[in-house]
């Protein structure tokens, strides 16, 4: 660690790390309700475990992204946080604010949780990802605008390199667009073109910024690459980015009582989207076959490399599958959207962030690389976690593709309910998959408590 | 990517870049808002409508259901039930859930008064009406 304060950086990851084992105990549940449809019920409904499952997704990639923002920006910039204690301070008012939300997700009634937190004054709550009272979206853009004060003044007060002013960029749009959880007009039209300013604007815009500054950041770190090179490629994939994923928001503007000419524009545009995740993974393996060092933290290059290909798998390649509009007319809604959605947001931003992690933890905990054996346990449950997530998506697909045939294309179109039973069986094959998820996150959190003597590091 | 390709002109495209199609999504923004009262159905909007979307915001129907295709996928589409079932089907069949039939997929009692029911079923007429661009392909949703 080059700055002490770079150290607030562990709190942050620490607890990304374990809302992160919450979220999964809730996609198992969620899995299990898909098959044995009155589990848990009426304790937690499907709709509730669907709602922690997803905020606590959310909520833990900002732990991890805030975690990385002061483990990366001190570094970049080359001096101390601006304020360490506001840093720590903010960690325990977010952790506070989550936990709380999701208790009250799961101990109170969603109505009378909507009432006691203001909804009745500006409604905002009801959402898909923006279930959040009105206390708590408050309280993430006061956290939020706290956040990028601190490392903004951290930036401006040292070295303004590529890498700290992309990942601000991403940042300050992060919030920025999040304001938009606020707008929820009656007109269920307009409140749909809007609610996706929030959510694609998030995962196909600004996210990717956020997503390239970190995996370039590790990459000049464990490559030793010349870091012009490196941010040549950075300022071409977010080009990339954000010319093909602003006007591509077009694809959710299909069927929602938008006019019809968005099928041209969000066909046209998202279809390019794929290039810059299939550029993040040229640069990714292009960098480290071009490495000057063999950094001994073999497990954070791994990750590395897994983001740029499985962000394009899923992203790219599933995106890709179901985003032009006659396609996208048969497929909207389906189990075809939760494949992609899984994989999309593991390949990308999970993955992104457990890569920083991966790289920055041993750091922060005083030495360069962890023990030969925790590294191999850590690639372990790389291994089982990615492996999974490809048997999800696949078996979500399978699904999605009978579901589709069966209710949407045939001649003799049967009811949802009805192709639900036909399908159970990729339901329970997903399961099983999750299982095996379960499994490689558990490998994941033991790794850490592994011991064992250092690596050496070598000079390639 | 090497030779005359500068990274500052790599990062003047960028700055370019991303600031026109920015431009070019604020003008497409623009005209779909000038374009939506032709598609959008608001001249239904009544306050019964607007009561009815706070129902079913307040008690998080999207966490289970799709509404014009966007939400969860464990229950049936509803941006076309009304045209499905009908209005006294809907409220008859949320009065009595939970079905509680062993291993079936579980609907919550919502406990919703007369009224809110009323506003609910406006609402879901009134989603029913939007122009989807004959979205979805059939009834089934
Ligand atoms: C890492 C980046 C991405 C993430 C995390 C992501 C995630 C998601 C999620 C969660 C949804 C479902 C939203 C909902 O609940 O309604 C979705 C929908 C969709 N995504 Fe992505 N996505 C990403 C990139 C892409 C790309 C690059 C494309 C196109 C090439 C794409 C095409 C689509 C389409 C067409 C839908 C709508 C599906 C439907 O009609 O039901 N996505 N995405
Ligand atoms: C044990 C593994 C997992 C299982 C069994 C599981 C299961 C589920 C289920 C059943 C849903 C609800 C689908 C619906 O609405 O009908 C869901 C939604 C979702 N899950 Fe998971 N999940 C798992 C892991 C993950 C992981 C690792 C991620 C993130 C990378 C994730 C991200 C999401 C997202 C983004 C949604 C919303 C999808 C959409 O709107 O299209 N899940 N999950
Ligand atoms: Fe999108």
């Amino acid at each position: 660690m080059k700055y002490k304060s770079q150290a607030v950086a562990m709190p942050y990851f620490i607890a990304a790390i374990g809302l992160f084992v919450g979220q999964i105990l809730f996609g198992l549940v969620l899995g299990l309700q898909y098959v044995v449809g009155d589990f848990l019920f009426p304790s937690i409904p499907f709709n509730i475990a669907r709602m922690v499952h997803t905020n606590l997704l959310i909520v833990w990639l900002l732990f991890g992204f805030m975690g990385s923002a002061y483990y990366l920006v001190p570094e970049e910039a080359e001096t101390e946080l601006y304020s360490p204690k506001l840093a720590l301070g903010l960690f325990w008012i977010f952790l506070a604010a989550g936990a709380l939300t999701i208790l009250g997700y799961l101990f109170v009634d969603y109505n009378t949780l909507a009432s006691a937190t203001g909804n009745d004054i500006l409604a905002t709550m009801g959402r898909e990802f923006l279930e959040q009272p009105l206390l708590t979206k408050i309280g993430i853009v006061v956290v939020a605008l706290a956040f990028l004060f601190n490392i903004s003044m951290t930036m401006l007060k040292g070295r303004k390199t590529v890498i700290n002013i992309v990942l601000l960029l991403g940042l300050w749009g992060l919030a920025v667009f999040f304001l938009f959880s606020f707008y929820n007009p009656t007109n269920l039209v307009m409140d749909k073109f809007y609610w996706w300013w929030v959510v694609h604007l998030w995962v196909e815009g600004v996210w990717e910024l956020i997503m390239a500054a970190l995996l370039a950041f590790v990459l000049i770190k464990v490559t030793g690459v010349d870091r012009e090179v490196i941010e040549k490629w950075l300022y071409v994939i977010i080009t990339l980015a954000l010319v093909t994923g602003i006007i591509g928001t077009g694809h959710h503007y299909f069927w929602i009582g938008t006019p019809a000419y968005w099928q041209w524009w969000g066909s046209i545009f998202s279809a390019l989207e794929p290039i810059p995740f299939f550029a993040m993974t040229v640069f990714a393996f292009n960098m480290v076959n071009r490495r000057r060092r063999e950094h001994p933290n073999r497990a954070a290059v791994l990750w590395a490399l897994g983001t740029g290909v499985m962000a394009f798998l899923g992203a790219g390649v599933w995106g890709f599958l179901h985003t032009l509009a006659p396609v996208n007319y048969y497929t909207h809604g389906s189990q075809i959207t939760a494949a992609h959605g899984h994989m999309a947001f593991y390949g990308a931003y999970v993955m992104v962030v457990i890569t920083i992690m991966s790289y920055a933890m041993p750091i922060l905990r005083g030495r360069q690389a962890n023990s030969n054996k925790a590294q191999v346990i850590e690639m372990w449950s790389f291994w089982i976690m990615t492996i999974s997530m490809v048997f999800i998506t696949l078996f979500l697909t399978g699904a999605g593709i009978l579901q589709v045939w069966l209710q949407r294309v045939s001649e003799d179109p049967m009811p949802f309910m009805m192709v639900q039973d036909q399908i159970a069986l990729f339901y329970w094959m997903r399961l099983w998959s999750g299982v095996g998820f379960a499994v490689g996150l558990v490998l994941y959190v033991v790794s850490f408590f592994i011991k064992g003597k250092e690596p050496e590091a070598v000079a390639a | 990517m090497s030779g005359t390709f500068t990274k500052a002109m790599a990062r003047n495209v960028f700055y370019g870049g991303t600031v026109f199609f920015f431009l070019l999504f604020i003008a497409l923004t623009f005209d779909t808002m000038q374009g939506l009262p032709k598609s959008d159905n608001r001249a239904a909007i009544t306050p019964a409508v607007a009561a009815g979307k706070h129902v079913w915001e307040t008690r998080n129907c999207l966490g289970c259901h799709t509404l014009l295709g966007e939400g969860a996928y464990y229950a049936p589409e509803l941006g076309n039930v009304y045209k499905r079932r009908g209005p006294e089907f809907i409220k008859a069949w949320i009065q009595s859930m939970p079905s509680n039939t062993p291993g079936r997929r579980q609907m919550p009692q919502f406990n919703l008064t007369d009224k809110e029911l009323d506003d609910l079923v406006e609402f879901l007429k009134y989603t029913s009406e939007i122009n989807t661009q004959n979205w979805p392909p059939n009834i089934e949703g």
